[in-house]
């Protein structure tokens, strides 16, 4: 390890660094703007100058940019030389000279990393008496506000995000003071990962939307640590609360899953927390209609129906905690609790769990993904369903760029150089998909084609493999050949990966994706590094819940349905709105079979609609509670800000109930905690996360609040001059307040890390704040990250038998195509977000019109065997033949795999005129 | 490939020839922004679109390259672009007093177009002339050891009829 000496303090520091990581992980504060720990160095802001001596007798020393020179034994250094402070300083004077000075109407002010670098560098005083040039700002759509006077040329915006993220339309225009960070015409930002230029951009240039619709400084905002609930994946979020009002999301940090981003459904998709009709308090059906009764009557009419109804069914939730499902399996017993979902995906979901069993396997984090160098995506498309995980693919994507750098001996964080040397190289991704999707222009090869055609290339790439894997029939020469391809790349490569997921609707898919790993594992070497495969799930807790239920003999939907038709039963639905799951025949007559129908939820739906009795449950929010991610990995949600009166966290209305039904194990949140590592054996590893070990400390609790949060005492004073205790919080290391542990004491403590409801460190008020809690600026954070991979029992099932695939079915086979903006039930409900949705229509290929007679922009009356929908249709050559695409929000047309028919009902008037086809493919 | 309505045969030939030389179509870019130019005078959005397409690069990155350089033109220009070198040797022997003349006689200010939309009047910086300073460069033509009268008898040459060429 390289011994260096800043100051006069020696220090050891890991080799490869440069200068700028070394400083920062030994705690030094050297300011710095172009950097960016996930971005690398550029050297274009000449802020992170330091001064560096030739040798002991040097006096003189030069300087040197910290991010553009490599740590090297011996080197003697200084930070604080009034040289090196000086040229810092004269260096923000001069990016200051057109800056606005706006900070009192800045959304960045107070988390500003200019602000914070300023201060940092010693120039407080303008002496810049000139014009400063203005901009015309851009309207970039409902996400980010433009204020392009406020930009220091640091370009990290542009490197984020056409670098990092593969994003097309967002450029540098003009040259010099004049520089433009924007897009060619106003528009909505089309990346789906633009929502990290809030955090990724150092001043008030690019901020968040909806927080400024709204706005709260971040030193009034109250933080929990928490987990995102729109997708599988389980990034880390820092959600911010003022007056009981959900502000905006920010990145939390964690090393394995998000790293710095997240996706936009994540950061904007919050709107169902603050939703204007979300269920308040409790309402009970009198009269056919559902008055509001206080939580206490609630819980009373609760208690009551449970008492006089003998038999119950409970209807569990792939988006409640694992806690709320467990309570509420316990409270009806497990033969009476089903999940929620149809039989086919609960077995979709079993075989996804499958995946994650397989012997010799490995399943990859986000950040493992960025490190694997071949890539077979299989029917699962994962920028809309589990879009953090698609940024990571396109890092793995460009790693053959860092691998030739590598090869020239040229250090990582070199960017720039970085780049050159590896051009446009790219890992081998391939793609096999019903349709077009984001990633294919950086793909090797694309496959669009049935669920069942992709099942057999899958079935063909792991025989190729493994001759004992048996091969499928039928295979067009081309899709052979497309699998030898495959083949070959997935067993030369160093960490070859294969992902896939629930999308497609096809458990032979799925299978197979099992199969080609298992291939990979008998085909590779002993000593190679074992072939990763990560499957992911459609919801934040769907594999909590199968998980929970694997074993039950009868836990699908039609079951629950099919036990309503035998006697007077009462049905308690979590969380979950049953239109969603089922064709709607079927659920109204399940509903209407019901004896008592109790509905706890935080949103409105239409099953809520049709309860007798309605409990508002938390929103994630303000929930307490444990998910389970598409790895395995349980994570706590923490509430943000204290509970409102009359809502409870689901598991806690069926937990308050007294009598013979009472529960037993759901007193506090760590008691129901208890109670799941003991429901499974597979989840006994949760009790890691009892208080026990999870308190390292007892002294000081962490503060929800920044030390600055202002005017709590005149809170709430235009109803009453009191001081209001704050409310307290018995149950987690964190306080409602912003009295606690000081920043940098917590940042000394083990087991913090996975704590921290916001990232702020004396001196760094933006989320950059975060290397102050890491022994190592590209390491994890100190003391651990959230969640713990529970540890699955491995298990092998053998190869899989390839099906035929099915010629002769009559009828479009209906798949549904997810979609990150106006695809998930509870993102759908921040305007934001719904903004973004495309127009939902029906997608076939041209080929398949003719047999229907249906034209491009007719309406379309499109049938299933339970059900029926009329959409717009549009005519669509990327779409695989035979194929129904359907939309996100298109209502089940039928149980399990559907073939549907078409009937044109004319043209479409809404499709026609406004919504003009994008072009590529 | 869909091409633009606006560019004419003629240029899309002399784009191809330049994205002959590179690997990569958008290699060709600033060439392709001078061809459009010395056809145009100027390249508007809609050229700057088709030759995007004609490219395939995204439309915002060829006019990050058409505004980074100052002499491709994204505003209509006059028949005669005068390029004013500004730079300090020009300055200290009186470019000041040639603009003065220029704006004067022209009835526009640096950066404008005469109304009869013959001269548009830009600022430079040093045209590499400095031993005939003050200099200007008028349609690609370079004019050094300039004074405020020798900027008159120009301009009257370039304004008499039939003497567009001079
Ligand atoms: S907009 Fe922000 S991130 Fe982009 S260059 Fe300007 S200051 Fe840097
Ligand atoms: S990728 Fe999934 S978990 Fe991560 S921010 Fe987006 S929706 Fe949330
Ligand atoms: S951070 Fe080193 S030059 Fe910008
Ligand atoms: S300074 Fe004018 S030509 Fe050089």
């Amino acid at each position: 390890m390289p011994r260096i000496r800043i100051d006069g303090q020696a220090y050891e520091v890991k080799e490869g660094l440069n200068l700028l990581q070394a400083c920062l992980g030994l705690g030094l504060n050297l300011p710095y703007f172009c950097w960016h720990p996930a971005l690398g160095s550029v050297g274009a802001c000449r802020q992170c100058a330091l001064l560096q001596y030739r040798d002991e007798e040097d006096r003189q020393g030069r300087l040197v940019m910290g991010c553009m020179t490599a740590v090297a034994d011996g080197q003697i250094l200084s930070l604080k030389a009034d040289k090196a402070r000086h040229f810092r300083a004269g260096v923000i004077e001069a990016l200051m000279t057109n800056h606005p000075h706006d900070c009192p109407v800045c959304e960045e002010g107070g988390e500003c990393h200019l602000q914070d670098m300023t201060v940092m560098s010693g120039h407080h005083h303008r002496r810049y008496r000139g014009r400063k040039r203005t901009f015309v700002n851009q309207d970039l759509g409902p996400f980010i506000n433009h204020e392009m006077n406020r930009c220091i040329t640091c370009y990290r915006c542009l490197r984020f995000y056409r670098d990092y993220a593969g994003g097309e339309d967002l450029h540098a225009l003009a040259s010099r003071n004049h520089t433009y960070f924007g897009r060619a015409s106003d528009g909505p930002l089309e990346s789906e990962f633009a929502g990290n230029l809030v955090e990724v951009c150092p001043t008030g240039v690019f901020t968040d939307k909806p927080l400024s619709q709204s706005y709260t400084r971040k030193w009034d905002l109250q933080h929990a640590p928490s987990i995102c609930v729109h997708c599988s994946l389980g990034c880390n979020i820092s959600p911010g609360e003022r007056y009981g009002r959900l502000k905006r999301v920010q990145n939390r940090y964690h090393h394995g899953i998000n790293g710095y981003f997240l996706c936009d459904r994540g950061r904007f998709g919050f709107g169902h927390v603050n939703h204007p009709e979300r269920p308040q308090q409790p309402l009970v059906r009198e009269n056919g209609r559902l008055r509001p009764v206080a939580a206490s009557e609630g819980l009373a009419e609760l208690a009551r129906r449970l008492e006089t109804t003998e038999r119950w069914i409970g209807i569990g939730s792939p988006r409640a905690t694992l806690e709320s499902n467990l309570a509420l399996r316990e409270l009806v017993g497990a033969d009476h609790f089903f999940t929620g979902l149809g039989s086919h995906p609960n077995a979709l979901n079993r075989a996804l769990l499958e995946l994650l069993r397989l012997p010799g396997v490995n399943t990859p984090s986000l950040r493992e993904i960025e490190a694997c160098d071949a890539l077979l995506l299989l029917g699962e498309d994962i920028t809309q369903s589990a879009p953090r995980m698609a940024l990571s693919v396109r890092q793995a994507v460009r790693g053959a760029g860092r691998d030739r750098a590598a090869a020239l001996n040229i250090p990582p964080w070199q960017a720039q150089s970085v780049q050159i040397a590896g051009q446009n190289a790219r890992h081998p991704l391939f793609i096999s998909h019903v349709t077009a999707t984001r990633l294919d222009p950086i793909a090797e090869a694309t496959y669009r084609a049935s669920p069942q055609e992709q099942a057999a290339l899958a079935f063909a790439v792991a025989h190729c493999l493994c001759p004992e894997a048996p091969a499928p029939e039928g295979l067009d020469e081309q899709a052979q050949s497309l699998a030898e391809k495959i083949a070959e790349a997935l067993l030369h490569a160093k960490r070859p990966l294969i992902v896939t997921g629930p999308s497609s609707g096809a458990l032979p898919l799925v299978e197979a994706a099992g199969q080609v790993a298992r291939a990979l594992l008998n085909a590779r070497p002993a000593e190679a590094c074992p072939p990763a495969l990560i499957p992911v799930f459609a919801e934040c807790n769907s594999l909590g819940l199968t998980l929970l239920t694997q074993d039950a003999a009868e836990a699908d939907l039609e079951q629950a349905f099919a036990l309503s038709e035998h006697g007077p039963v009462g049905a308690i639905i979590l969380e979950n709105d049953l239109f969603r799951r089922a064709p709607g025949p079927l659920v109204q007559g399940f509903l209407e079979r019901l004896t008592q129908r109790i509905v706890i939820d935080s949103i409105p739906s239409p099953t809520l609609n049709a309860a007798d009795l309605v409990l508002p449950a938390t929103s994630f929010a303000e929930s307490q509670g444990t998910l389970i991610n598409n790895e395995g990995r349980a994570q706590p949600l923490f509430p943000v800000h204290a509970l409102h009166a009359e809502r409870r966290n689901s598991w806690q209305w069926l937990a308050a109930v007294a009598g013979h039904r009472a529960l037993k194990g759901f007193a506090s949140p760590a008691d129901a905690l208890a109670t799941c590592v003991t429901a499974a054996p597979e989840l006994a590893p949760l009790s890691q996360a009892l208080p026990s070990a999870a308190h390292p400390f007892t002294r000081l609790a962490v503060p929800r609040m920044p030390h600055r949060n202002s005017g709590r005492t005149a809170a709430g004073a235009n109803l009453d001059v009191r001081e209001d205790q704050q409310p307290q919080d018995h149950d987690s290391c964190l306080t409602f307040s912003m009295e606690g542990a000081p920043a940098p004491w917590l940042s000394r403590q083990s087991g913090i890390g996975a704590r921290l409801p916001f990232s702020w460190y004396p001196g760094w008020n933006s989320n950059q704040a975060v290397h102050k809690f890491k022994d190592a600026v590209d390491g994890p954070l100190r003391g651990g990250e959230s969640g713990m991979r529970l540890d699955l029992v491995c298990r092998d099932n053998g190869w899989h038998r390839p099906l035929p695939v099915d010629t002769e079915a009559q009828g479009l086979l209906a798949v549904v195509q997810p979609a990150i903006f106006g695809g998930e039930e509870l993102s759908n409900l921040a305007a934001p977000v719904f903004q973004r949705a495309a127009l939902p229509c029906l997608r076939i290929h041209p080929d398949d019109a003719p047999a229907w007679s249906v034209a491009d922009g007719d309406r379309v009356l499109v049938r299933g065997a339970s059900a029926a929908t009329e959409l717009p249709l549009r005519v669509d050559p990327r779409v695989a033949r035979g194929i129904a695409l359907l939309p996100p929000t298109c209502p089940p047309l039928g149980t399990g795999p559907t073939r549907v028919s078409l009937r044109s009902l004319g043209s479409d008037p809404l499709i026609a005129t406004d919504h003009p086809e994008p072009t590529d493919g | 490939m869909h091409l633009g309505p606006e560019l004419s045969p003629l240029e899309r030939q002399e784009i191809e020839a330049e994205c002959a030389h590179y690997p990569e179509r958008r290699a060709a870019a600033i060439e392709g922004l001078k061809v459009v130019q010395k056809h145009r005078g100027w390249v508007s959005d809609g050229s700057l679109q088709a030759l995007a397409e004609l490219l395939q690069m995204p439309v915002g990155e060829l006019e990050g390259v058409a505004t980074f350089y100052n002499l491709i033109f994204r505003q209509p220009v006059g028949r005669h672009v005068i390029l004013l070198c500004d730079s300090v040797c020009c300055w200290i022997k009186g470019r000041d007093d040639l603009n003065r003349r220029l704006c004067q006689r022209l009835g526009i200010k640096p950066g404008e177009t005469s109304a009869d939309g013959q001269f548009t009047l830009l600022p430079t910086v040093c045209l590499g002339d400095c031993d005939r300073a003050p200099t200007l460069m008028i349609d690609h033509q370079q004019h050094g050891n300039l004074t405020p009268e020798k900027i008159d008898r120009l301009l009257d040459q370039l304004q008499a009829p039939g003497g567009e060429d001079g």
